[in-house]
């Protein structure tokens, strides 16, 4: 018994040592790391840069690292040496941005612009593949910037962490002389900016974009083909866009796409050329199809490639859209004040064990990642639609609520959502229907949803 | 993927609604249908009326705008951008198939 002490004791003697030793390695290795992402300078603004150097011959180290894609007849050394000449801009490193970005960077091009005015969070990882967990809070693209110097530290990195607006889009996407390769935001004001700056400097849009389980691949303004607005010249209406966070998106579908946009890039680059400048593909992750469509041509009467163009200038985009230029989401202002109640209000009702409905309307698939215990759950469409089973289950709750309560007083409702804006539209159609369709009742919204219940009340309720 | 039908003046149309304009078609994706026969043959702007009455249900705004679709839906016939087949215009033919497009913005 005494000898296996003394093992233990010079078992746990060594372990403390080891311990130190990886201290002692990871801030070394931290250190390390620091001088290396230090000479990445983030630019917080658009600055003059000098023209990419050009490479007369390959190097042998050049001849070693790209000599399997050398021995393609379709690129060649030629065609090795146009990539690394070339410069691209990528506005966003998200989903379609990370493959993107690691793609070009692997194959040789010359600089890369790395555009991104957020930073890395944990629910950005299952798509942006460039960023780790200890870069979370980092900006994006100084984030990206080292993942892709470590792949190819040949490759000249540029990260912009700044918003692209119609002050600068123009100057910056101007320093980049080859085909600027954009992969759009979530938001349609950028995507028409983003759109017009192109079509204004002359640079072709390698464009795509990803959502659920689907992806769609153009390349704008590319010998003769449309651009954004010859296909819609109409910006479509804010409450018809749906954004990653609310849509939902598989990751490896915009990592598709974003390769999809690598290949075409260096297509361009290297001198072979798209062939999808009058062609729209569209990707089916679903039922693993693409589908090319043929687009029409460049319109004559488009606002800013036409003949007689009416947008000669960078215009105010958020205005034209009637959106805001973040991927953020939208808040909803529907209701009066007297309709909603704060989460702190709610939790006194809990408290105060008042009787009432907490009605959930999320779709079932986001109830399924997380509800408060006591909630019903009618998503929002079920209501918009009546559907009868569903309003039977709303008639009951209320019926045996009423029994509860003395008196003839309409039962209080309260409707709850993720953020507080399907809420506030069920308030609405709960009141349309109270008195009529069903028994009166007192509807109310909570304000900011289950997302401001996890911040404000209960820290351990799940985020998404 | 196609529906052959015989039957004189009967056009069938495969619809796909994509990029999450199946939303509002109960989210089916692939609608195989059959027009009533009439005397002239069927438009696209006659085809959106009919779909508007018959497919949709729900908040029509989401994807009429006067008599075409609302802007951000993309028409192809035949996998082909509408707007090289006459759109609106354009005389639907047997076997035709007409996709829906929302484009997406997500990334």
């Amino acid at each position: 018994r005494a000898a296996m002490a003394q093992d233990m004791c010079s078992l746990k003697a060594q372990l403390e040592e080891k311990e130190k030793e990886i201290a002692a390695l990871r801030s070394k290795l931290a250190q390390l790391e620091k001088s290396h992402t230090s000479a990445l300078e983030l630019h917080d603004q658009v600055t003059p840069l000098t023209p990419v150097k050009t490479k007369l011959s390959l190097s042998n180290e050049d001849i070693m690292r790209y000599s399997r894609q050398l021995l393609l007849p379709e690129l060649g050394v030629q065609g090795q040496l146009n990539l690394s000449k070339t410069s691209v801009l990528i506005v966003g490193c998200g989903g379609l941005g990370c493959p993107l970005a690691q793609y070009l960077a692997a194959a040789g091009i010359g600089r890369l612009g790395l555009l991104d005015y957020d930073e890395v969070e944990l629910s950005n990882l299952h798509r942006q593949v460039l960023h780790g967990e200890e870069n979370q809070g980092q900006a994006k693209a100084l984030s990206a910037a080292c993942a892709v110097r470590r792949l190819n530290s040949t490759v000249e990195c540029i990260p912009y962490h700044l918003q692209l607006s119609s002050e600068n889009a123009l100057q910056l996407i101007q320093q980049y002389p080859q085909p600027t390769s954009v992969t759009q935001t979530n938001n349609v004001p950028t995507r028409y900016l983003v759109n017009d700056a192109c079509v204004l400097s002359g640079k072709p849009l390698v464009s795509a974009s990803a959502l659920r389980m689907e992806g769609q691949l153009v390349v704008y303004n590319y010998h003769g083909g449309p651009c954004y607005r010859c296909l819609y010249p109409t910006p479509p209406p804010p409450e018809t866009v749906i954004n990653c966070s609310d849509g939902g998106v598989l990751g490896v579908v915009p990592g598709i796409m974003g390769c999809f946009q690598a290949l075409e890039i260096l297509k361009i680059a290297s001198g072979q050329g798209s062939s999808c400048g009058q062609q729209l593909v569209i990707f089916d992750a679903q039922s693993a199809r693409f589908r090319s469509i043929k687009l029409r041509s460049k319109q004559a009467g488009c606002a800013v490639c036409g003949e007689n163009p009416s947008v000669t200038k960078l215009v105010d985009y958020e205005s034209f859209c009637g959106s805001t230029a973040t991927d953020k989401c939208r808040k909803l202002n529907l209701l009066s004040r007297d309709q909603r109640i704060t989460v702190q209000d709610y939790k006194a009702i809990i408290d105060n064990a008042e009787p009432h409905v907490l009605l959930d309307v999320r779709p079932l698939v986001e109830v399924d990642i997380c509800h408060l215990p006591f909630s019903l759950n009618i998503p929002l469409s079920s209501l918009e639609e009546r559907k009868l089973e569903h309003v039977r289950l709303l008639q009951d709750r209320i019926s045996q609520l009423k029994e509860q309560l003395a008196g003839d007083c309409r039962p209080p409702v309260y409707v709850i959502c993720k953020l507080g804006n399907d809420s506030q539209k069920a308030v609405q159609v709960l009141e349309k229907m109270s008195g009529s369709e069903m028994d009166s009742i007192t509807v109310k919204d909570i304000c900011g949803g289950l997302m401001a219940w996890a911040k404000r009340i209960d820290p351990t309720f799940p985020q998404y | 993927m196609y529906v052959l039908l015989n039957a004189v003046r009967c056009i069938s149309d495969i619809f796909l609604f994509l990029g999450g304009a199946e939303l509002l078609f109960n989210g089916v994706k692939e609608h195989h249908v059959t027009l009533p026969s009439q005397s002239e043959p069927w438009d696209m702007k006659q085809l959106l009326v009919w779909i508007q009455q018959n497919l949709l249900k729900e908040r029509p705004e989401l994807f009429v705008q006067g008599d075409s679709v609302r802007p951000g839906i993309l028409v192809l016939i035949n996998d082909a951008d509408w707007e090289l087949m006459g759109e609106l215009d354009y005389q639907l033919q047997e076997q035709d198939n007409v996709v829906f497009i929302s484009t997406l913005h997500g990334g």
